[in-house]
C-alpha cells in the first residue's frame, strides 16, 4: 500500500515540502542564526502595514460573503429540487470562470470608463466618474466574487441537513416565523457559517492575482510582499520569513476550526 | 407570497446577478469593433478574435497551456489513484497522517508555493522548461484527484474486490477488472479538475515560465497588467467557454455516479 502513495507524496516533498523548510531554515540563518528577519515584520511599517490590511480584507470578505451568501443558501435549499440547481448552477458557474478573466471583468465594468460609471453618468446619477477600482474596494469587490462559492457551498449541505420537522415544530409550538428561524435554524446551521467562514478567510489570507490586478498599488497583500522581495530584491530571508508567519496563521486557523468540525468538511471534501 | 420572502427573493436576484455579470459581460466585449471599451460595443466584429488567432506569440503560448494541462491532468490523475486507493485500503496510522501532506497544496498559500518551487527549479535547472512546468502542475493537481476518487472509492464495496481476489486474480488485475470501472466516474471528474486547474493556473508560472515557454495565463497576466486589451476579452470568452464545457462534462459524469449503487457516502 505504502508503495502506491510513494511517487504522489515524492512530487509533493519535493516541490513542496522541502522548500517549504528551506524557507523556514532561510528565515533563520544568515551567516549564522538570527531573528533580524522577523524582528523586521514588527518593526518596519510596510511589513506590518501589509499584514494588517490583509487581515483587514480577510474580515471584510469573510462577512462580506456570510451576509451575501447566507440568503443564497437559504433559498437554495429552501426552494423544490428543480429551482435550487438553477439557484446553485448559478453559484458554481462563476466558480469555473478563470480568476484572470474574472479580473479582467471587473476591470471593464468599475474602471472610470467602465460600465458601471458609464450607465450612473448617462441616467444623470453622478457628474464625475467614481473611483471604483485601483484601490481596496475594488479588490474586496472582486474577492467577494471569487469566493462566496466557497460560503454558499457548506452553508447549503449543512441547510439542506436540517430536517423540516424541526423547524414545522418550532412553529406548531406558537414560534412565528423569525423567533423559529433564530433560534432553531440559525444555530443548527452554524457549522455551515463556520466552515464557510474559516474556507474564506484562510483563502482571502493568501490572494494575489487579484489585489495585484485590481489594486492599483494602494492594497498591498502580503503575498505581493513576498512576491516582490523575491522578484524585485532578491531578499529571500525576507520572502521567508513572512511567509513563515503567513503559513502559521494559516495552519493555526485550521487548526482552531479543526477542533470545531471535522477536517474533511473544511477541506471541501462535504 | 408574504413580504418578506419578495424581499428575500429579491436580494437573492440581486447576489446572483452579481455572481453571474462579470463572468457574461466578456463576451459581448469580445466581439466589439472598438479598441477601448465601451459598452454596448459600437459595432460588433471579429477582430479580436482574427488578433489572437494570428498572433504567433499567443498561439505558441496557447500550445504550451495546452499540452501542459492535458499531461499534467494524466499524470496526476495516475499519482493521485494510486494514492486514494492506498489511503483507502490501508489501517496504518502512517498512511493517514501522511494523507495530510497529500493535501497540503491545497491550503499553502500560492504565491510561497510558487516561490518554493522557483528555488528548487533554479538549483536543479528546471526553470523555463516544459517538463519544470509539467512536474508543478501534478503537484497542484494531485490533492484534487485524491479527494474526488475518495469519494468515489468510500461508495465502492472493496468485498468486491476481495471475491476476484479469492477467484485468483492478482491484485493489480482486480484492481483494473472490477474496481476502475466502478470508480471510473469519481477518477474522472478528478481528471477534468486537475485539467482546469492547470489551464488557469497563473502565479506558479509567473515564476518558473520563460522563454518559449510562456502559458496562456502568464501573457494574460502580463497584458492585463500593462494596459486592458481587447484581445484578452476574446482569449477570455473561449477560456470561459472551455470551463464549462468541462463543468457540464463533469455534471453528466456525477449523474453516472448517482446512478450507481449508493454505499454509506458520508461516513468517514
Amino acid at each position: 500500500m505504502f508503495l502506491l502513495l510513494t511517487p504522489a507524496l515524492a512530487v509533493i516533498v519535493a516541490l513542496l515540502v522541502v522548500p517549504l523548510l528551506w524557507l523556514a531554515w532561510q528565515s533563520v540563518y544568515h551567516n549564522g542564526f538570527t531573528l533580524e528577519n522577523y524582528r523586521r515584520i514588527l518593526t518596519e511599517d510596510i511589513y506590518w502595514h501589509s499584514f494588517l490590511q490583509t487581515f483587514r480584507i480577510a474580515f471584510i470578505v469573510t462577512a462580506a460573503t456570510a451576509l451575501l451568501g447566507y440568503p443564497v443558501a437559504y433559498v437554495a435549499a429552501s426552494l423544490p429540487r428543480r429551482w435550487s440547481i438553477i439557484v446553485l448552477a448559478m453559484v458554481v458557474l462563476p466558480f469555473w470562470t478563470s480568476v484572470l478573466v474574472r479580473a479582467y471583468a471587473w476591470l471593464i465594468l468599475l474602471q472610470r470608463t467602465g460600465i458601471i460609471n458609464s450607465t450612473l453618468k448617462s441616467l444623470g446619477l453622478i457628474d464625475v466618474p467614481l473611483i471604483l477600482v485601483n484601490n481596496e474596494f475594488g479588490t474586496v469587490i472582486a474577492t467577494v466574487h471569487i469566493l462566496l462559492p466557497f460560503m454558499v457551498l457548506p452553508l447549503y449541505a449543512t441547510m439542506q441537513k436540517i430536517p423540516a420537522e424541526l423547524t414545522m415544530a418550532g412553529a406548531s409550538l406558537g414560534g412565528t416565523p423569525s423567533h423559529v428561524f433564530f433560534r432553531v435554524f440559525l444555530p443548527l446551521s452554524l457549522p455551515g457559517i463556520i466552515a464557510g467562514a474559516v474556507l474564506v478567510f484562510v483563502l482571502t489570507l493568501g490572494f494575489y492575482i487579484t489585489p495585484e490586478l485590481l489594486g492599483g498599488g494602494r492594497t498591498f497583500m502580503v503575498s505581493m510582499l513576498v512576491s516582490r522581495n523575491v522578484e524585485l530584491y532578491n531578499e529571500w530571508g525576507a520572502a521567508s520569513s513572512i511567509s513563515v508567519v503567513l503559513l502559521a496563521c494559516v495552519f493555526a486557523i485550521f487548526w482552531a476550526a479543526s477542533r470545531l468540525i471535522p477536517v474533511e468538511r473544511l477541506m471541501g471534501m462535504r | 407570497m408574504t413580504p418578506a420572502r419578495i424581499v428575500l427573493y429579491g436580494f437573492v436576484g440581486l447576489v446572483l446577478l452579481y455572481l453571474i455579470i462579470p463572468v457574461i459581460i466578456i463576451v459581448p466585449m469580445s466581439f466589439s469593433s472598438a479598441r477601448f471599451l465601451s459598452f454596448p460595443p459600437p459595432s460588433f466584429s471579429l477582430r479580436w478574435y482574427e488578433a489572437y488567432l494570428g498572433s504567433t506569440a499567443w498561439m505558441q503560448a496557447t500550445k504550451v497551456s495546452l499540452v501542459l494541462a492535458v499531461s499534467s491532468a494524466v499524470i496526476s490523475t495516475i499519482l493521485g489513484t494510486a494514492a486514494a486507493y492506498a489511503i483507502n485500503n490501508s489501517k496504518s496510522r502512517l498512511v493517514h497522517s501522511l494523507q495530510i501532506i497529500l493535501l497540503l497544496p491545497l491550503v499553502t498559500p500560492i504565491v510561497i508555493i510558487a516561490i518554493g518551487v522557483f528555488f528548487i527549479y533554479a538549483k536543479v535547472g528546471l526553470l523555463a522548461t516544459i517538463p519544470g512546468l509539467v512536474l508543478a502542475n501534478v503537484m497542484l493537481g494531485i490533492p484534487y484527484v485524491i479527494t474526488a476518487v475518495l469519494v468515489g472509492l468510500r461508495k465502492f464495496d472493496p468485498t468486491q474486490e476481495m471475491v476476484a481476489r479469492s477467484l485468483g486474480m492478482n491484485r493489480l488485475r482486480s484492481f483494473f477488472v472490477v474496481t476502475l470501472p466502478q470508480i471510473r466516474p469519481s477518477v474522472i471528474s478528478g481528471m477534468l479538475f486537475a485539467f482546469i486547474s492547470a489551464l488557469d493556473e497563473t502565479v506558479v508560472a509567473l515564476f518558473i515560465a520563460g522563454g518559449e515557454n510562456q502559458t496562456l495565463t502568464k501573457r494574460m497576466f502580463t497584458a492585463l497588467r500593462d494596459e486592458i486589451d481587447p484581445t484578452i476579452a476574446a482569449i477570455s470568452s473561449l477560456l470561459t467557454a472551455i470551463s464549462f464545457l468541462l463543468v457540464i462534462l463533469i455534471a453528466l459524469n456525477a449523474r453516472e455516479t448517482k446512478a450507481a449503487p449508493e454505499q454509506d457516502a458520508n461516513s468517514h
